[in-house]
């Protein structure tokens, strides 16, 4: 069995054991926990296929993420069912990202402004919806609140039944297995022709242009598909805590999703994954217990691990596991 | 498809700022034919190839293939009209294997069983059926340069462009390099641009010399060796009279 057949066992595994067997041993509020942690998993997961294998140094995920959980408020305030909602929280970061790839993938927009030109786009977000206190800024009856952000929004419920809501720990289940979907979608994806020609992309544009693959329309395709995860994952944070706000557009967090994946690993999948439940039950843990605070303690560990592990845990475990694999095979030989 | 030159350049211009690197070219080449060009580093034939290709857009001129225009057309889409280059400095996807790299390019025009048929016949012609699952950066020079060859040829086209498809090879390697060439040269056309004679008589029928980003002579290889004025320029006479940069 090679490595990759290997991998893809074992997160099947973990798959099951994530959907069936953790609700079965975790008490209800730790599940609720663990929902957050799926969502934000989502999201990494996005970062980590533009990024990692799409080579698009997406500085503003944040904004598609955002944008997901905002018009969820927005539509589910104002339709009383979620099924919609939740569809129009993935459609809208996509056709953002169809805008934003077409001018920047089509008007070759170089690596450095590609991520400056993300992150301004989360940051106008920022301000803009901060600016929206007041009751003459409502979308229908939703009103957008500014920086005290949108309270009450209703949660996801059984798709055509709004008096069938699915909220706290039953959301769970529906959660985890979403985040498998969107875990194994993104494989099959990556090893699809498209995947292939993405990826060959990143190693060398020039080459895949010359070979007559068209590296604009596949760079905007990836980064519209890596939005409309991210838009799933803003909806699923924003049904999780019947509640969001500008700070999901602010920098701090934007920064928290590229550093999830340096932890993990750029250029694997699981490490974005790893890398989000591991920050986020840090980050946790640190806010409930208050030994340290919890910026200088992330931060702290993140200068650690560029410096110690620069390639990330999943690539590093990846190595680890190679080389016992080697030394079993000589001393049996 | 029509009768006419399968290429043509009418008064090809590339100017960066104030350097002209190729300065009104008109260069014709025939369906099948097999080009050698020839001359001096700064001569323009790199750039004169960028320009073929798209990865840069002439100042001015025309560039003609099977008839119709290729001026502003993206790098991909000349590609897929049938002209593929092996560039000076090789360019492979380093972190994958022999095989993956030519699947790649093998892929885009053929299905999942032509596509490996292709790789199968391309890694014999090549000489690199036994380092298929070899990583492409881990290649010695001469096989990452055959590994290129092998790219251009799974992309099926009908001119392929070679920039120095010999540069830092052993004795050994450039005849096999030629037995490559004119194996594959019989049924598509072909512009190698070359600084090795000895490897041009190899393959060669017609040789155009570039110099200062014109075209100084057209003719047979034995006739080109016995112009006195393509001799001073090769040997030098010339030199320092508007050298530009190495293939700028």
């Amino acid at each position: 069995m090679n490595r990759n057949a290997a991998g893809l066992w074992t997160m099947a595994g973990l798959s099951l054991v994530l959907v069936f067997g953790v609700p079965a041993v975790v008490e209800t509020f730790a599940l609720i926990d663990f929902t957050l942690f799926i969502a934000m998993a989502i999201l990494s997961l996005s970062l980590a296929f533009v990024w990692g294998f799409g080579g698009i140094l997406c500085f503003g995920q944040s904004a598609f993420f955002g944008l997901g959980a905002y018009t969820y408020a927005v539509a589910v305030i104002n339709m009383g069912e979620s099924t919609v909602p939740i569809l129009l929280g993935i459609l809208l970061p996509v056709i953002l990202a169809l805008v934003l790839g077409y001018f920047m993938f089509y008007g070759r927009v170089s690596d450095v402004y590609l991520a400056v030109i993300t992150l301004a786009a989360s940051l106008v977000f920022y301000y803009l919806i901060g600016a929206s206190a007041g009751d003459e800024y409502k979308i229908g009856s939703a009103r957008l609140g500014g920086y005290n952000g949108m309270p009450s929004v209703p949660p996801i419920n059984v798709p055509g039944d709004p008096s069938k809501p699915i909220e706290y720990e039953a959301l769970y289940v529906p959660a985890a297995v979403l985040l498998a979907i969107v875990y194994f979608g993104l494989r099959a994806l990556l090893a699809s022709d498209f995947g292939r020609v993405l990826v060959s992309i990143r190693e060398n544009e020039a080459r895949t242009e010359l070979l007559g693959y068209d590296a604009r329309w596949n760079k905007t395709i990836a980064l519209a598909i890596g939005a409309g995860v991210a838009g799933l994952a803003g909806v699923l944070f924003c049904a999780w805590g019947a509640y969001v706000s500008p700070t999901v557009f602010s920098l701090v967090f934007t920064a928290q999703i590229i550093m999830w994946i340096l932890v993990g690993g750029l250029g694997t999948l699981s490490g974005a994954i790893l890398g989000c439940v591991l920050i986020q039950y840090l980050a946790t843990w640190l806010g409930e217990t208050k030994i340290a605070d919890v910026n200088i303690v992330l931060g702290a560990i993140f200068v650690a691990i560029v410096l110690l592990v620069p390639s990330g845990f999943v690539p590093m475990f990846a190595r680890v596991g190679d080389a016992l694999i080697r030394r079993r095979g000589e001393a049996e030989s | 498809m029509n009768d006419g030159p399968l290429l043509e350049t009418r008064g090809l211009t590339m100017r960066f700022g104030g350097v002209t690197a190729v300065a009104g070219a008109d260069f014709t080449l025939g369906a099948g034919e097999l080009r050698c060009l020839i001359g001096p580093n700064g001569a323009g034939k790199s750039t004169f190839f960028k320009c073929l290709t798209g990865q840069l857009r002439p100042t001015e001129g025309e560039i003609l293939f099977d008839g119709a225009s290729l001026v502003g057309e993206e790098p991909h889409a000349i590609a897929r009209r049938g002209i593929s280059i092996k560039t000076q400095v090789p360019s492979l996807f380093d972190g994958l294997s022999v095989a993956e790299n030519l699947r790649l390019a093998a892929a885009r025009t053929r299905n999942r069983a032509g596509t490996k048929a292709a790789v199968d016949e391309i890694v014999r012609l090549v000489g690199l059926a036994d380092r298929t699952d070899s990583i492409a950066s881990q290649l010695p020079h001469g096989q990452r340069q055959w590994l290129e060859l092998g790219l251009v040829l799974a992309c099926d086209p009908r001119l392929m462009l070679l920039d120095e498809p010999t540069a830092g090879m052993t004795k050994q390697e450039v005849a096999r390099t030629a037995d490559i060439i004119r194996e594959i040269g019989r049924d598509r056309a072909m512009i190698v641009v070359e600084h090795d004679m000895q490897f041009i008589q190899m393959i060669a029928h017609r040789v155009t010399v570039f110099h200062q980003g014109r075209i100084l002579a057209e003719d047979t290889m034995d006739e080109i060796l016995a112009n006195e004025e393509v001799r001073d320029v090769y040997l030098g006479k010339q030199a320092g009279a508007g050298r530009e940069r190495d293939d700028a």
